[in-house]
């Protein structure tokens, strides 16, 4: 078993309530809204107008930069109008209406079916670049930028990342059991892009399912194999992950692929695989709709642009004490006003709580018992840099670090006296950007 | 994206944040097409803040209370040993310290908040630092010291640099060093109070006037007898520090429910035993042996309790077995060759005074960090 790393909590996990659940596809919904931006790093363009017609799989934004990626429409229809909506990530974003003509029309070009066996590196990029994949775990950076290494950094192993260990998130698992074989064919594709033969799947032990799963299936694989992890959150973060199975160190302030890995999440395995076999761009992903205030927990496969209050409905509908809809796991997700956000690339679920089990943070004085300190799995002190966040001190929190905070939220879930302090880090985080675009 | 941060942290949101919300909904209400359903109630219903959504359930108070659940049967025993005296100064304590403590957060403006239960914490441990038999007067004075100037002049619970407890009895040893000696021999159940002294005073006191070890004296206190008394807490002593295997048992419970670790009271007391035991070894007619000094003078209580006490204490596991020795030898230097027969609350308090200079040397380094060249 691969173990551990520094720091991390154990909370309660809450998988069991869609865990049992197969995948359901969701029918199309009237309306769809798709943000033209659906990946960390550069915004990517409107490419359609108001009224347009659109095939599914068109694209209806190009990446602005590399480190970006294109959208394209779930499904033929029109747009009814584009403008600023909510989205999952809590602000307003630009984003098209699409409303579905029915008949769910592949552009020309897409859904056929291509051998994979001669694709070459360079091909298999491009494929996945043109595709729009982007880590399908939550944090949507664009894949073809990962397998894009430098050359003075040579990479030796591929993580698959079926940890999932954010609570009540069960979409990974269900993944790993239903999709088994797409998956590690989406891995074979990303080892050969990046020319690595070493393929460790890695998924914590509560999933015994999913590793015997795994385990029948990378038998006759070569390079393949399958590591149990222990169970702890956050165990599936990149640098902790990393760690755990090759027991190297992510330099701090570095990427992955300084320490030679590269990790990518069962989804995107199986984005790829649908990208480079049948022609497929990302337009649709498994999201995990569960938690005490939905009715009928479940995990289904939602396209791109359904809004959250259709994938309740589709789930039974909320429950009337329902306090908080998260997009994301509990630990790591973003707490939504609107129900109007609609799902996007990076949705692994929709949790909804109720209002006593919502944790509410006060600014109440540091008791300094060193809890956050314990838990923190980069090793920061979380309690110190608090207390400058709090003072506006904004430079010493740097000083200290908090550009390595990875906002995993242990230490806040443990504090006792309930600071927010994954707010403090953002807010610092966001700050020092602020001053050095200005000083810039 | 720093829009996306600002938004996300609207809890404690600045003014320019609301304003972005207004937006939110301003744009909702008139660039949305016409909605199948109404969603105003739900806007207003959910709760939006920023992650992480759930919490472990321990709060400040929680510890509190396990920290008094902990003390509570040393603290029982010393009123089944002394009797309704030391009840009496446990009661006054605990009421004055909630007193004090509600006053101050009055008169300082600060949300009157002891349900944190700290309040209540520190009456009670300032009463199991002082003599069974004290007068109320002095109970007060040392609350006043506690709550009043250790901790709320200082900013409240989380700004103290010293444990409020120990400032009251320190102060208190320095002011009424007569009242803070008079002992009363254990199984006094009121009238027949005898003023006694506790065996290490004794011990010290034989020191001083013969210039070695009085032997007889050595042999009834290391009698099997005298040693189960010690560990049982059958001898004179302040209200809690007298039964040893009690205030062990506190403290495995609070190590068991991570409420501390060992670092602090393991590295105190071995080290308070490593260096008596030197000297003994040295020095044998001259020195006490170090099992009755670990079993004396508070050690326990004051290793277990105050020394472990998070304010005042480093916070990284490092730092805290640095704050151990450093409480360790400061206790054993006192007890050897200072005027007071034991130590532990002044060398608590000095190492308090150092906490910070350990926790900035003792600094965690960011997972990844390069060694510095
Ligand atoms: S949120 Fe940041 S500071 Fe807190 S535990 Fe995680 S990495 Fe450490
Ligand atoms: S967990 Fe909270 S109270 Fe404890 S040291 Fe960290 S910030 Fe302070």
């Amino acid at each position: 078993m691969a173990g551990g790393f520094f720091g991390g909590v154990h909370p309660e996990y809450n998988k069991e309530l869609s865990r049992g659940k197969s995948i359901r596809v969701m029918p199309l919904p009237e309306q769809l809204t798709v943000y033209f931006s659906q990946n960390l790093g550069a915004p990517s363009n409107a490419v359609v107008k108001k009224g347009e017609e659109v095939k599914k799989g068109q694209v209806i934004a190009q990446p602005g930069g590399f480190v970006s990626t294109p959208v394209h429409s779930p499904t033929s229809g029109k747009i009814k109008s584009t403008g600023f909506y909510p989205s999952p990530v809590g602000t307003l974003m630009e984003a098209a209406v699409i409303i579905p003509d029915g008949r769910d029309e592949w552009e020309e070009g897409c859904d056929r079916e291509r051998d994979t066996a001669g694709l070459t590196s360079d091909e298999i990029k491009d494929i996945v670049k043109e595709a729009g994949i982007v880590g399908m775990g939550g944090a949507t950076f664009p894949t073809h930028v990962k397998l894009s290494p430098p050359e003075d950094k040579p990479i030796d192993i591929l993580i698959l990342n079926g940890a999932e260990c954010e609570p009540y998130l069960t979409s990974d698992h269900r993944l790993m059991l239903e999709k088994t074989e797409e998956i590690l064919e989406g891995a074979s594709l990303f080892a050969r892009a990046i020319n690595v033969k070493n393929i460790v799947v890695a998924i914590e032990k509560n999933k015994p399912g999913a590793i015997e799963k795994m385990r029948e299936a990378v038998e006759g694989r070569d390079g393949f194999s399958v590591e149990p992890m222990e169970v702890i959150y956050p165990q599936g973060a990149e640098k902790q992950l990393i760690y755990s199975i090759t027991g190297r160190k992510v330099p701090a302030g570095g990427l992955p692929m300084e320490a030679g890995a590269l990790v990518q999440n069962v989804g995107t395995c199986l984005a790829a695989f649908e990208a480079a076999r049948l022609s497929r761009p990302l337009i649709q992903r498994v999201v995990a709709v569960t938690g005490s205030g939905i009715k009928n927990p479940g995990n289904v496969l939602a396209r791109v642009g359904t809004s959250f209050r259709d994938i309740i409905d589709f789930c039974g509908g909320m429950t009337d004490d329902t306090a908080k809809v998260i997009s994301g796991g509990p630990m790591m997700g973003v707490s939504q006003y609107s129900l109007d956000s609609a799902v996007n690339k990076g949705t692994s679920g929709i949790v909804l709580l109720k209002a006593d089990e919502v944790a509410q943070f006060e600014n109440e004085p540091c008791i300094r018992c060193g809890r956050c300190l314990v838990v923190c799995p980069m090793k920061l002190n979380p309690s110190a840099l608090s207390i400058f966040a709090e003072r506006m001190r904004y430079e010493e929190t740097g000083e200290h670090g908090v550009a390595d905070c990875i906002e995993c939220g242990s230490c806040a879930y443990v504090c006792p006296s309930k600071r927010p302090l994954v707010q403090h880090f953002k807010r610092a985080k966001a700050e020092i950007r602020n001053r050095s675009k200005k000083a810039g | 994206m720093e829009d996306e941060m600002k938004d996300k942290d609207r809890k404690s949101g600045s003014g320019k944040n609301e304003m972005k919300r207004e937006e939110a909904g301003k744009n909702k209400t008139s660039r949305k097409p016409p909605e199948k359903k109404k969603e105003e109630p739900f806007r207003e219903r959910f709760i939006v803040s920023s992650s992480p959504h759930i919490h472990d359930g321990r709060t400040t108070s929680s510890i509190m209370r396990l920290v008094i659940f902990a003390l509570l049967p040393a603290a029982l025993f010393s009123i089944y040993i002394f009797g309704v005296t030391s009840l009496r100064v446990i009661v006054i304590s605990i009421c004055s310290a909630l007193v004090f403590e509600l006053l101050a957060l009055r008169i300082m403006k600060r949300p009157v908040n002891i349900s944190d239960d700290s309040a209540f914490l520190t009456g009670l441990l300032l009463a199991l630092n002082l003599p069974p038999g004290s007068p109320w007067w002095l109970v007060v004075t040392g609350t006043f010291f506690a709550i009043v100037v250790a901790k709320q002049i200082f900013g409240g619970l989380g700004y103290n640099p010293f444990n409020p407890a120990l400032i009251g009895r320190v102060v208190l040893l320095v002011s009424f060093p007569v009242h803070m000696t008079r002992w009363i021999a254990p199984s006094a159940w009121g009238a027949d109070a005898v003023t006694t002294a506790t065996p290490l005073g004794r011990m010290a006191e034989s020191l001083d006037t013969l210039g070695h070890i009085d032997m007889d004296l050595i042999r009834e206190l290391f009698s099997r007898e005298e040693i189960i008394n010690l560990l049982i807490g059958n001898t004179a002593g302040c209200i809690g520090e007298v039964s040893i295997i009690l205030l062990a048992a506190g403290g495995i419970f609070l190590i068991a429910k991570k409420v501390i670790s060992w670092h602090i009271p393991v590295s105190f007391i071995g080290s308070v035993w490593l260096l008596t035991g030197i000297f003994y070894k040295i020095d044998p007619a001259h020195y006490i042996n170090p099992t009755f000094h670990v079993l004396s003078g508070g050690l326990f209580l004051g290793a277990i309790f105050m020394a472990t006490d998070y304010v005042t204490s480093p916070m990284t596991s490092s730092g805290k077995i640095i704050f151990g020795i450093g409480c360790g030898l400061i206790t054993v230097l006192i007890r050897l060759f200072g005027v007071y027969p034991e130590g532990v609350s002044f060398a608590i308090l000095l190492m308090n005074a150092a906490t910070p200079l350990i926790d900035r040397y003792t600094k965690p380094k960011v997972f990844g960090a390069r060694k510095a060249a």
